[in-house]
């Protein structure tokens, strides 16, 4: 990875493309940024780094949605929830593998990618949670 | 008396809220702008009136940006400048805070402020994408996010921490439907069971079809004035005795808490402080019940219960219209309709009818203090007013 790479949400996909969850931590305050900005919202710095996560974590919360936006009918229902990682930030996203039924808050789910790109803009791929 | 008044409302009005076949927005506008005009004889509107404000969340219903001045000229005040102002389903409650910034100012004696959107023209599947955005782009919608979703996760999250049921999510929905059936301009009118509501059709678990607002078509306007000159207009004048506006992280999963709505919160604590008042002070309330769970949180968030009460709050009947503190008496977002920039205004004409005593057969007995609490998207922008009779 280059440490060139700017911290855009661009480069956050690109980086999901490799399959790596990649976050930007500020060297001033010590927060963690995902997705990645410019400046840090916490001190305002812009003294920043990148830091890959190990993409492990916990279902904080968690929906079966029925009724979903065109693009995304072909699934229902599909489950999407919020993911407290390892790291202490939180992502949302769909979740796979899991029966409804065996839902639980706190269990504990990975990430794993889907990496075919559009051909239109947002050229990005997607990650998605699954039980380990 | 409590409460020094920041501006003071002479004449509101809405549309019809409802799928109004074949009506543009401004056609609906030009509809609420006639009531407030024909109920306040003592206005000259294209002399009075020096700005409109109005709340619109999305062009994309009706292919028309630049709407502003299409709504000045629709109500006949050209040229009368004019602005639009976004913030998702909170765009009116926000032009009635940039209305009060005019009025405050000094610029200007008198403003109309309001709000519309037409959205039945679409499909279900073109509405729900429209509505999306506003919620986060990059990983909320791009992941597969619809707003009844974002409502949905912060339903399971309460339902966890707290133990609230969807039993008592559907007596929220069941309270509004009942209040709409009393509302002759309100989309739905018709009354609906517990068991209808648990077993209607699942949009996101665990939110079904009647714990949704209704896509409706419709427009809202209101009349502000300095405070000192609204006998000029009318004998019954509401003045606006407090303002808050809370802002938050645009994605769900950048807030801390997922039981409660910071921005409530924070726009809540404002207006009672400007007020000098405590939730125990107020009469009435609209509340933004786009989906059942978001009416038992802002109960909390708003003081009218303690954090985690909600659900025992609307068991308790306390906000039924014959309870201690009426919510959504109007019908709320639920049975009256969400157009949703037309929203925020919306909830003020129903605070205004409520303290000058017009509210009809949904009339709350000696009200006089009352309050809106308007919601943009799933949360990132809370606007609250608190309103007291003249
Ligand atoms: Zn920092």
């Amino acid at each position: 990875m280059s440490e060139a790479a700017q911290f855009t949400i661009e480069q956050f996909y690109r980086f999901i493309a490799e399959k790596k969850i990649m976050a930007v931590k500020c060297e001033n305050c010590g927060k963690i940024l995902i997705p990645p900005r410019p400046l840090c919202p916490n001190c305002l710095s812009t003294s920043l780094k990148w830091i890959q996560l190990k993409g492990r974590g916990k279902l904080l919360t968690y929906t079966v949605i029925h009724v979903a936006p065109e693009k995304f009918q072909h699934l229902v229902p599909y489950i999407f929830g919020i993911v407290e990682l390892d790291e202490g930030v939180r992502l949302p996203g769909i979740i796979q593998g899991v029966k409804p039924e065996d839902l639980k808050i706190g269990m504990t789910l990975e990430i794993d990618f889907k990496v075919d790109i559009p051909q239109t803009w947002p050229q990005w791929p997607r990650y998605f949670f699954k039980p380990p | 008396m409590k409460g020094r008044p920041l501006a003071a409302i002479v004449s509101a009005g809405l549309s019809k809220f409802g799928k109004r076949d074949g009506f543009s927005s401004r056609e609906l506008f030009a509809e609420a702008v006639k009531e407030a005009f024909d109920t306040c004889p003592n206005l000259d509107p294209k002399k009075d009136i020096k700005a409109l404000i109005v709340g619109n969340m999305s062009e994309a219903f009706e292919h028309q940006c630049h709407s502003a001045p299409i709504m000045s000229d629709w109500a006949g005040i050209l040229p009368a400048p004019s602005v639009r102002v976004e913030v998702a389903c909170a765009s009116s409650g926000a032009a009635i805070r940039y209305g009060l910034f005019a009025i405050i100012s000094g610029l200007c004696d008198v403003v109309m402020v309001g709000g519309f959107e037409k959205m039945t023209n679409r499909t279900t599947l073109e509405a729900t994408e429209y509505l999306a955005m506003a919620s986060d782009f990059p990983l909320e919608q791009w992941n597969g996010a619809t707003f009844p979703a974002l409502f949905a996760l912060m339903a399971t999250a309460h339902m966890h921490k707290y133990g609230t049921t969807e039993e008592q999510m559907a007596l929220v929905a069941v309270k509004n439907h009942h209040n709409g059936t009393l509302n002759p301009k309100a989309h739905m009118q018709r009354e609906v069971t517990v068991e209808q509501v648990l077993s209607s059709r699942i949009i996101a678990k665990p939110l079904k079809l009647f714990d949704c607002s209704l896509i409706s078509d419709g427009a809202s306007c209101a009349i502000l004035t300095r405070p000192d000159i609204a006998r000029k207009y009318t004998d019954t004048p509401v003045y606006i005795i407090g303002s808050g506006h809370g802002t938050d992280a645009i994605g769900l999963y950048e807030r801390d808490d997922l039981t409660s709505l910071k921005a409530t919160r924070i726009a809540a604590k404002e207006a009672y402080d400007m007020a000098g008042l405590s939730p125990k002070d107020i009469d009435v309330a609209e509340v933004h019940d786009c989906f059942t769970i978001a009416e038992i949180i802002a109960y909390e968030d708003l003081g009218f219960c303690n954090p985690g009460e909600g659900g025992k709050f609307i068991e308790s009947g306390a906000p039924t219209l014959d309870g201690s503190l009426p919510v959504n008496t109007s019908g709320g977002l639920k049975a009256k309709g969400h157009p949703v920039g037309a929203t925020g205004v919306a909830q003020l004409y129903e605070i205004f009818l409520q303290l000058t005593g017009q509210a009809d057969k949904r009339q709350v007995d000696d009200c006089e203090i009352g309050l809106t609490h308007n919601l943009g998207g799933s949360g990132a922008t809370c606007i609250v007013h608190i309103y007291r009779r003249g």
